[in-house]
């Protein structure tokens, strides 16, 4: 085998190579849809954030407007702090509404923003307020039982 | 009765102390490795042709494993997630676990048996035909012109093999799936983009990948050096380079991943 054809060989095992990891990171990864350059941080306090994750969607109005980026426990009021960063293209009014949704019944959850119609827009570091927090299953299932129990309870008097 | 059990208290004995010493070799080997790269990475032309003999010629088994590898993930996933209704997560199954793992695991562990084997045995005949004892003689750096070529030809080969595998992966999860069984190819896609990070899934593979590379590259061109100069010497290197980084490959794995993906999902 020549040399330069070796070098040919190598060179396209090379570029191959390297498309192949572009392939991974645009087409396989979330590469592409990191969005280009600006995006801001917003903080809302949660009761429960149920099965929350980090790289969890933030949606409005089914949109995916950015990405859970940490969450953590407060120990002055014991509730979560979930920080997010949405995408720079998309900014919400002061009085925007958060809450923590499931996707499908056991789906995975996301946080919704609902927009207020405050004139002031949210800005890089700012808190949400208005905060809902998880539904968790076993509460709901709980409640729902107790409730039958005290109907069964007035029908008996 | 007594003198057997002595006897096989120091066979074992025996064996620990030897290993050890190689081990201590095998360190110094690799230290030695590293610093006479310098001059084999300036004469970038060796790493070149050694580029084509453990990167290029394994390109076919790489793919084509890659690409069964993936089929059968795809397969077996839809046919679980199919019971569960959420057969469009089987994008998402096969990206992830081909990604993570089995990309550069497996195309690691084929990588050792393809070229590590073949390096061993050309190293290892290469001193049992006393090559490298003239190339000492006319002042040539055996470890600077054989060995440490081989060893970065095998670091750089490794992370382009294990994407590749990947991608074949995908691509051969992405036909059984979508193609034969009729998957939706759009949730396919965006299922998988959803959820395999760039930052966590991708370049964490791509680090374990190098990190396999050094391993088969050190084990393959120690072997092959420290092989006895015989023809079953030879062979011996050769068995042991593949079960010696096979082994490694796994280990590592596990050492990795618990470092990489611990307490994320």
């Amino acid at each position: 085998m020549q040399r330069t054809t070796m070098d040919l060989w190598v060179g396209m095992f090379v570029m191959l190579g390297i498309g192949a990891l572009l392939i991974l990171s645009l087409k396989v990864g979330n590469l592409g849809t990191y969005g280009a350059g600006q995006s801001y941080d917003l903080v809302g306090n949660f009761e429960n954030i149920g099965g929350l994750k980090v790289r969890s969607p933030v949606k409005s109005a089914g949109v995916v407007v950015g990405r859970v980026t940490d969450i953590q426990f407060s120990l002055d009021t014991y509730d979560a702090i979930v920080t997010m960063r949405i995408n720079g293209q998309y900014t919400f009014p002061k009085d925007t509404f958060a809450s923590i949704l499931t996707a499908g019944l056991l789906g995975e959850q996301y946080i919704g923003l609902d927009a207020g119609g405050d004139e002031v827009m949210l800005k890089d570091g700012d808190k949400i307020m208005m905060t809902n927090s998880a539904i968790v299953l076993e509460e709901m299932i709980g409640r729902f039982l107790f409730d039958k129990a005290a109907e069964e309870d007035d029908k008996g008097f | 009765m007594f003198k057997y059990l002595v006897s096989s208290i120091r066979h074992v004995g025996h064996g620990v102390i030897d290993s050890t010493w190689r081990l201590g070799y095998a360190s110094r080997f690799f230290i030695l490795v590293l610093l006479k790269s310098t001059t084999s990475l300036r004469r970038f032309g060796l790493v070149i042709r050694e580029l084509y003999y453990t990167g290029v010629l394994s390109l076919i088994i790489i793919l084509v494993s890659g690409l069964f590898v993936g089929m059968v993930l795809g397969l077996q996933g839809y046919e679980t997630l199919q019971k569960f209704g959420s057969e469009s997560a089987v994008g998402t199954l096969v990206a992830l676990s081909l990604v993570r793992e089995l990309g550069p695991v497996v195309a690691a562990l084929l990588f050792a048996s393809r070229a590590g084997s073949a390096i061993t045995a050309e190293i290892g005949l290469m001193k049992a035909t006393e090559q490298l004892s003239a190339m000492g003689m006319m002042a040539v750096d055996p470890v600077a012109r054989v060995v440490a070529p081989r060893f970065w030809a095998g670091i750089i080969s490794m992370p382009f093999l294990a994407a590749m595998f990947s991608v074949m992966g995908v691509f051969g999860g992405y036909l059984v799936t979508v193609v034969f069984i009729g998957v939706d190819e759009g949730s396919f896609w965006s299922q998988m983009q959803n959820n395999v990070d760039f930052r966590i899934d991708i370049v964490n593979g791509v680090i374990k990948s190098c990190f396999f590379g050094i391993a088969v590259a050190a084990i393959a061109v120690f072997e092959g050096y420290d092989a006895p100069p015989t023809a079953e010497g030879v062979s011996g290197a050769t068995t042991r380079t593949v079960v010696t980084s096979s082994l490694a490959i796994l280990g590592l794995d596990f050492i990795l991943t618990a470092f990489m993906f611990r307490g994320i999902n």
